[in-house]
């Protein structure tokens, strides 16, 4: 860690956006986590894409449990609302939120440990009520906070720091997130900005339980040369299935995608995805293919990269519910008195 | 083609990133003693200084300092360190450093070097000659020693006693000057048979305006280096009460100011050109400006009014400036009528010219169509072997710290040549890089970034500063003002080194750097990559630093443009591809060569 303070100063030629901040002023105080840690590169890509779609920073609430991973919220808008929850209990404290103040942009930041291990039965819950959220494990395989032991993520072949081999099967937290009804899941690098700003970009708009599993190396206890999550074997091994453009609703398509290799999705705000496929075998639509190719990859022994399930009709669990519109915050007492006329015809109906 | 790995092995590489440094002519190494000034080690911050630029004390007053335009402090935010004004902090709270300055062997080494004038170019040529056991001695046709730092410097920017101080060092290390020296002719001062002779007698001649008027009411036209020379010897005390001032340079602002010291009620400065194209130091203006002193900007003078044979005013045409595609500038009279000023003086600073009538042009020194001799720009060598020029009078005007520059120079080329050796051959500069590394995040520099803005330098109070020509404007910073200013430097030579084989292409440094400096990208031409970095480097001054190629194809590329130097990269990388290495370079001098 540095003892320094980021200097405040930053390039006078640095873009602006539509509210006319710049990328610096989204971000958060200096990391504490151990220099080089992919979660960093994490936080960086959520500060570039909040900054691509101009969110205003009392528009997003961030959330997370316990672990490294769960930290690093305090590195990036630090103007945003923030909740640093109980471990692996980040969903319940996100649905409470969401039910109150639907008008939120809600970002949970969750690690292996605290998805796949104590959280995942929350984990599990909160996919198939489909929250409107952006769920991100920053996944690295390893319990680094404690000093490295595995996680449920962690790979069968892969081994330890030290040697040891990992008796156990891993937890594919992206097939779990396809099969309970999550609507967009994607895989990423946290070394791939290219491939995963757009992912962000994309799922941070996309109505409905978005996914995203970034493999986001530990320098210090899962780096090493028989980790499969370290920054080269993830490079080697990485199968991209696609890359993703957003475009906003306000911008026209310019640039002339190639037919047949890519796709155009429309989504409920009116901004359009293009993805451009590199396998042609994968239906991004289709639950069951997915989930195979995940799989086919997993034996293959390649990281598969990219959007790999995507559900065309955002619906989320406010849809669900047919809950109010309004936040709670905004409901007067005349919205949630009901008079005593309406009293007595909701006692009536439980007579 | 793209672009190739960055040559970081050459000293010059990373000497352009250290801008001030770079910019200076005599290449003095800024932040090496600004962080001296900052840790309160002042003798030491001196001896940098001396030891490079020989006149800390007078510089630290004087200079035309472009070191500051160059600060990356400039480009960061608006305004750059003082860098000039802590040089004289250093001078100002130094120890006795007597002890520190070497001097002349018991034995010289049996070379006679004269050294015609002995103004800063010959004094610093001294400096470093004499030490080698050189016998030099100087000639000057004036009594004291100093040059045009005493003739046309005023007392109230550089008082006597510092320029005093900072001469007689050198005279003292075992330089000889023979006072009321002129040399009248140069083939007869030849005779004296010297080993080499070094002509360093500036641009002693100032520029005159025939207009009409101007011999009738020649006993009130002054020129104003001549003008300013008589005051500093005391012959002049007093100007009229009206007095006009031509001209818009440095001479210019002290002709001004030094008339409102010497009575003038009521003096103008009338410039040819607008204000924003006067050639004075911006800091000279403010000043002038501050001592309530107008400047009249597109006033062309025409005319000098007469009356009864005495001086009464002057004639000017204004007009408007205009400027070509090239930025070439016409001036184009406005049609208004002409402007009448009431005078009792007129001081003219228009330029200065060289006058080498007493240099017969038969004796081997070739002159070009302007009078002005040919001098090999590297060795300062005439047509002449044995006769080197240096300072204004290689060039025509130029500065002090430029003078000391060539100065630098002239002695490696006469240290070669009485040596018999080749001028060409020279010595290399001192240089070393090594790490600043103390710890996991700890780095012999303060690397913090101090948002402190430009400390303003104190002055003595207004009235009496107009009254006493001899009272310094400026009392320099306190000791905590130093410290406060030294710790905006941003420590430019604290360089970011980049070794690719360590590197993981984790985007660590990417992401912390304050400034989006650093790029991992694919390679490709110059102008191609310049564009497609994260903020496109479009300032085209300062360097790409490129790595070899990486495992993912890429190249790390680094604009040099605004690092602060805070090392948050080299913090941040798990690996240790980035280290922070301190970057030190010295211009060679006559020591460095075959005396070695």
């Amino acid at each position: 860690m540095s003892f320094i303070k980021k200097p405040s100063v930053h390039h006078p030629k640095l873009p602006t956006n539509a509210l006319g901040l710049n990328r610096r002023d989204y971000e958060g105080a200096l990391s504490t986590l151990c220099a080089g840690c992919g979660h960093d590169s994490v936080s960086s890509a959520i500060i570039e894409a909040c900054y691509n779609l101009s969110i205003p920073a009392h528009k997003l609430a961030k959330l997370s449990g316990i672990g490294c991973s769960s930290k690093t919220p305090t590195y990036f808008l630090n103007k945003s609302h923030g909740f640093n929850s109980v471990h692996g209990r980040m969903p319940s404290v996100a649905t409470g939120a969401n039910l109150a103040n639907r008008d939120l942009v809600y970002l949970g930041v969750s690690g292996d440990g605290d998805t796949a291990s104590i959280g995942l039965g929350q984990f599990c819950h909160i996919i198939r009520r489909r929250l409107n959220m952006l769920y991100v494990v920053d996944n690295n395989g390893t319990y680094g906070l404690t000093k490295g032991q595995f996680s449920a993520t962690n790979d069968k072949n892969s081994k330890s720091k030290k040697g040891e081999d990992n008796p156990f099967e891993s937890i594919d937290l992206a097939a779990l997130a396809i099969q309970l009804g999550a609507g967009f899941v994607a895989r990423s690098f946290s070394g791939d900005k290219d491939q995963l700003i757009p992912l962000m970009t994309a799922a941070l708009k996309y109505r409905g339980f978005a996914f995203i599993d970034v493999v986001s190396p530990c320098v210090t206890f899962n780096n090493h040369s028989q980790s499969t999550k370290s920054y080269e074997y993830f490079r080697e091994h990485n199968e991209a299935l696609g890359y993703l453009d957003v475009i906003p609703e306000t911008e026209e398509i310019k640039v002339n995608y190639k037919e047949g290799s890519s796709a155009q999705v429309q989504m409920h705000d009116g901004s359009k995805m293009i993805l451009h496929k590199l396998d042609k075998s994968h239906n991004l639509y289709d639950r069951g293919n997915s989930i195979k190719i995940l799989n086919d990859h997993q034996t293959k022994g390649s990281i598969v990269t990219g959007l790999i399930y995507l559900d065309k009709e955002e619906r989320d669990l406010h849809d669900t519910i047919n809950s109010n519109q309004k936040p709670l915050n905004i409901l007067t007492e005349k919205d949630l008195c009901p008079g005593s006329k309406g009293l007595d015809y909701v006692n009536a109906s439980f007579r | 083609m793209p672009m190739r790995p960055t040559d970081i092995s050459d000293p010059e590489y990373f000497h352009k990133v250290v801008d001030c440094q770079w910019a200076c002519p005599a290449h003095t190494p800024v932040p090496e003693y600004i962080r001296l000034i900052a840790d309160g080690k002042y003798t030491d911050a001196y001896m940098i200084n001396w030891e490079s630029n020989v006149f800390p004390g007078i510089l630290g007053r004087t200079c035309d300092r472009p070191c500051e335009p160059a600060c990356r402090r400039v480009r960061v935010e608006d305004e750059p360190v003082a860098i000039c004004r802590l040089k004289r902090v250093a001078a100002d709270y130094k120890d006795d450093i007597t002890d520190l300055i070497p001097k002349a062997p018991k034995k010289t080494n049996g070379k006679k070097i004269a050294l015609l004038g002995a103004g800063p170019v010959s004094l610093a040529v001294a400096r470093d000659l004499v030490p080698l056991g050189y016998e030099c001695t100087a000639y000057e046709r004036d009594h004291v020693p100093g040059g045009l730092m005493r003739t046309n410097i005023p007392s109230f920017r550089l008082p006597a006693e510092v320029l005093d101080e900072e001469c007689n060092q050198i005279i003292n290390m075992g330089l000889d000057v023979e006072y009321n020296y002129e040399v009248k002719s140069f083939k007869e001062f030849l005779k004296l048979d010297h080993d080499a002779v070094f002509i360093g007698t500036g641009a002693p001649k100032g520029k005159d305006l025939n207009l009409p008027g101007r011999e009738e009411a020649s006993k009130n036209i002054h020129i104003g280096i001549d003008f300013l020379a008589s005051v500093a010897f005391e012959h002049v005390s007093k100007v009229g009460k009206k007095v006009i001032v031509l001209g818009g340079g440095n001479t210019a602002m002290d002709c001004c100011r030094t008339a409102v010291r010497l009575g003038g009620e009521s003096v103008g400065v009338y410039v040819r050109s607008p204000q924003a194209d006067m050639k004075a130091s911006d800091w000279e203006i403010e000043e002038a400006e501050m001592e309530n002193i107008p400047i009249f900007e597109n006033h062309v003078p025409k005319k000098f009014l007469v009356k009864e044979g005495k001086l009464w005013g002057m004639l000017f045409e204004k007009v408007t400036a205009q400027y070509d595609e090239n930025n070439k500038r016409k001036l184009i009279p406005t049609g208004e009528p002409l402007v009448t000023v009431e005078c009792d003086d007129v001081l003219m600073a228009i330029g200065q010219d060289n006058a080498f009538e007493w240099i017969e042009k038969d004796i081997g020194i070739e002159f070009d169509e302007w009078d002005m001799p040919t001098v090999d720009k590297k060795t300062m060598q005439s047509t002449l072997p044995k006769v080197f020029f240096g300072g204004d009078a290689a060039w025509g005007p130029e500065n002090i710290i430029t003078a000391v520059a060539h100065a630098h120079e002239v002695a490696i080329s006469i240290d070669l040549y009485c040596n018999n050796l080749d001028l060409i051959e020279r010595p290399a500069p001192h240089v070393f890089l090594k790490s600043s590394k103390m710890g996991l995040h700890e780095w012999s520099y303060d690397n913090g970034y101090d948002e402190v803005n430009r400390l303003a330098v104190p002055h003595a109070d207004l009235k009496s500063s107009l009254k006493d020509r001899k009272l310094e404007v400026e009392l320099g910073y306190d000791e905590k003002m130093a410290f406060e200013e030294a710790s905006r430097c941003l420590n430019c030579d604290a360089q970011t080194v980049f070794e690719e084989s360590r590197c993981i292409e984790c985007d660590a440094c990417v992401d912390i750097c304050p400034e989006d400096c650093i790029n991992f990208i694919e390679n490709d031409e110059e102008e191609a990559l310049r564009l497609n970095l994260r903020v496109p480097a479009l300032n085209l001054a300062e360097d790409l630093y490129v790595s070899d190629i990486l495992p993912t194809a890429r190249v790390m590329v680094k604009d040099e443009d605004l690092c602060l130097h805070c090392g948050l990269c080299a913090e941040r990388c798990p690996t240790g591809a980035w280290d922070m290495q301190k970057f030190f370079y010295m211009g060679a001098q006559a020591k460095d060569g075959c005396s070695k």
